[in-house]
């Protein structure tokens, strides 16, 4: 199965300088903003629609669609989302610093076809360098009348403005995004009836995209969506960027095709497991998604919906692998920790739950569990996540706090041997049996 | 009457000139606060409120949101460890263990001297590079517990006035997320990012 790179082409043919607009214009970069500048906002609503591509941030909302929602007040705002700080995740760095331009093409386009004059490229505060890429871009492409004001020698403004977080997980939520761009806290909005293509930036319509979905975009115009619905599986077209971490011989981000399966991405993509150790446990879609077993999993094909229907998500793309030496309560404390401290604070389920659940996975992994503890993580999760299921019911106002539960639901179904031991044996098994050897 | 130098003054009105609303500019010129005195002050923040037209607790309702802005004094350099998931797997905890027994100052703490500051933090999108640190949010990926000691006992030594993330990769990294081929010539000047727009930039004439 052989699938064209589509966003890493030519910083893989051109790595030493697939960053500069030279390199960019040299292998038909600015054709494909030059060409929609001449389309209407129906030809390119359509033409997005018709690829299939689905938002990469983690949502997989079908791009297309999202840019028809767009409410007709005007002026329109565009922001581009490169918070990127879900653990796991390091993809959208590697399109930032590597093909800056690349972007840039995908938000002219997005602002030619929702009639935008003002996009903003939000990128999170511990991304100096991708940031200083994509200035020193946004300064290139001013220089060559790409940006400003009437853009390609034509009679459209395009201002863009690079704005830098300032260590924030919950602000790559959309809402939050727009709300830390308005000067305020980065908390997330109602939804109701603050969907951003309503009522978004300063409460004008506002489309928020991925930077791996501009990235796309480009490509989409240049080849054609039908060609476009070829790469791929049908129900998700194009590549998509996987980050694969944790215990493997080859880390890294992979642009594939939706289909293979997990044990091809682990076993030869990535080159296996160092030491050749047994795969205890895969997250498949960054710290928010529920995790797969190798048992059950591993022939599973990477899809969207094979992925849903086994009770989890690819979300942002982040494939972290852990090997049999992993502790699983350890490595739940660690994603529960992360959503504890990233909590915005706004819903008592998420800001107590988590804390909550910190708490006693801590005191389980040090070795002061009690056998009623896996119980009341439950009873604490399901408080935060009704029923305990995946998709989560909302209890909250964004799924941040649902996301939390997603290991406590591997500790319930895969691994609840594991945490009674740690009680019974009144620490972890795995550091035991080191001590003892 | 601004306390800020005519330099930075300069820069807050380019930064407020790229936002359609003043409030927008709160961050950035938030950094820009902590780049004027190295750390956010409550006159940083009373400064900041005057450029943008929002009250004192307003400025710190925003503030204290976010992790980057400090609002302790600082070290020169802020060594950030990352204890995150991917990190924690392969080795973060004894990096950051490594980083706080070398340099003596346990996380969240700056040292008597000013000179460093530790902090274990969430994921930095370097997980492919696991353990991964910054030094001023500059990147060094494949981290060792021993490279970082070396790390800390060189920035003690050598206190670059500016560090550069490709240097400091080289001399005290390992395996990295994906290739980079470029050598960047722009490097952090305190414990804030280093971005051109905020004048936190180091310069591009490194020999
Ligand atoms: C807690 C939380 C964190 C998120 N973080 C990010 C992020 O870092 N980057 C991102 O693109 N989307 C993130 N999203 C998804 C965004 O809300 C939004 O769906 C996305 O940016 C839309 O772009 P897309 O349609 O191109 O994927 C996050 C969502 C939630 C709930
Ligand atoms: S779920 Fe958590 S992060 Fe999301 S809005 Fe509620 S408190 Fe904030
Ligand atoms: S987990 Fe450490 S950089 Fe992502």
């Amino acid at each position: 199965m052989t699938t064209p790179l589509v966003v890493t082409k030519r910083m893989s043919e051109f790595p030493a300088d697939s960053h500069t607009i030279d390199r960019y214009e040299a292998t038909g970069g600015y054709e494909q903003a030059r060409r929609a500048l001449g389309m209407t906002r129906d030809q390119l609503v359509e033409e997005i629609k018709a690829s299939g591509l689905l938002g990469r941030g983690g949502a997989a909302f079908p791009a297309g669609m999202k840019w028809s929602f767009l409410a007709p007040a005007r002026p329109s705002f565009l922001v581009v989302n490169g918070d990127e700080s879900e653990p796991g995740t390091f993809k959208d760095r590697q399109l930032l610093e590597r093909d800056p331009h690349q972007m840039l093409e995908g938000v002219i386009i997005t602002a030619i076809a929702n009639e935008v004059h003002h996009a903003f490229v939000y990128i999170r505060g511990e991304y100096p360098k991708p940031a200083r890429r994509v200035q020193a871009a946004v300064d290139e492409a001013r220089a060559r009348g790409y940006l400003g004001r009437g853009i390609f020698g034509s009679d459209y403004d395009l201002e863009l403005t690079v704005h830098l977080g300032a260590g924030a997980y919950i602000c790559g939520e959309e809402t939050a995004l727009i709300n830390s761009l308005e000067g305020l806290r980065g908390e997330p909005r109602l939804k109701p009836p603050y969907f951003p293509a309503a009522k978004g930036l300063y409460m004008q319509p506002t489309i928020v995209n991925n930077v791996e979905t501009m990235s796309n975009l480009p490509h989409i115009l240049a080849m054609g969506s039908e060609e476009f619905t070829r790469i791929g599986h049908p129900d998700d077209t194009g590549t998509f960027l996987i980050s694969v971490s944790g215990h493997v011989n080859r880390p890294g981000n992979y642009e594939l095709p939706h289909g293979i399966t997990w044990r091809h991405l682990i076993y030869e993509i990535a080159g296996g497991i160092p030491g050749d150790r047994e795969l205890k446990a895969i997250i498949p879609g960054g710290a928010s998604a529920p995790w797969f077993v190798p048992e059950i999993h591993l022939d599973d094909q990477i899809t969207k919906d094979v992925c849903a229907e086994a009770g989890s998500m690819l979300g942002s793309g982040a494939v972290i692998v852990m090997d049999e030496t992993t502790c699983m309560v350890r490595a739940a404390e660690r994603i529960v920790r992360f959503f504890a401290h990233e909590s915005c604070g706004q819903c008592t389920p998420c800001r107590e739950g988590t804390t909550w659940m910190e708490m006693i996975l801590r005191r389980i992994e040090e070795g002061q569990g009690r056998p009623i503890d896996l119980d009341l993580l439950l009873d604490v999760s399901d408080n935060i996540s009704v029923g305990l299921n995946w998709p989560p019911k909302m209890t909250t106002i964004c799924p941040l706090g649902p996301s939390a539960v997603s290991p406590i639901l591997a500790l319930r179904d895969y691994f609840r041997d594991e945490v009674q031991a740690h009680v019974e044996l009144g620490g972890c098994p795995l550091e035991l049996e080191k001590a003892a050897v | 009457m601004s306390q800020w130098s005519e330099a930075t003054q300069e820069r807050a009105r380019e930064i407020m000139a790229r936002y359609p609303q003043k409030r927008s500019a709160v961050m950035p010129l938030l950094y820009l606060a902590m780049a004027e005195e190295g750390h956010l002050s409550d006159a940083g923040m009373e400064e900041v409120g005057r450029w943008v037209g929002i009250t004192p607790a307003q400025v710190q309702a925003v503030a204290t949101f976010y992790t980057m802005y400090k609002r302790k004094p600082t070290g020169k350099y802020l060594i950030s460890c990352c204890t995150s998931i991917s990190c924690m797997l392969l080795g973060g905890d004894d990096v950051l263990h490594a980083v706080e027994d070398e340099s003596g100052v346990p996380h969240g703490e700056t040292d008597p001297e000013g000179l460093v500051s530790v902090e274990h933090v969430e994921c930095i999108g370097a997980c492919g590079g696991a353990p991964a640190l910054q030094v001023n949010y500059e990147l060094v990926e494949g981290v060792t517990p021993d490279k970082a000691r070396e790390l800390v006992r060189w920035l003690g030594n050598a206190r670059p006035e500016v560090v550069y993330g490709d240097e400091m990769q080289e001399l005290f990294g390992g395996v990295r997320s994906f290739d980079w081929a470029i050598r960047e010539e722009n490097g952090a000047m305190g414990p804030y990012p280093a971005f051109q727009p905020l004048g936190t930039v180091g310069s591009e004439e490194k020999a």
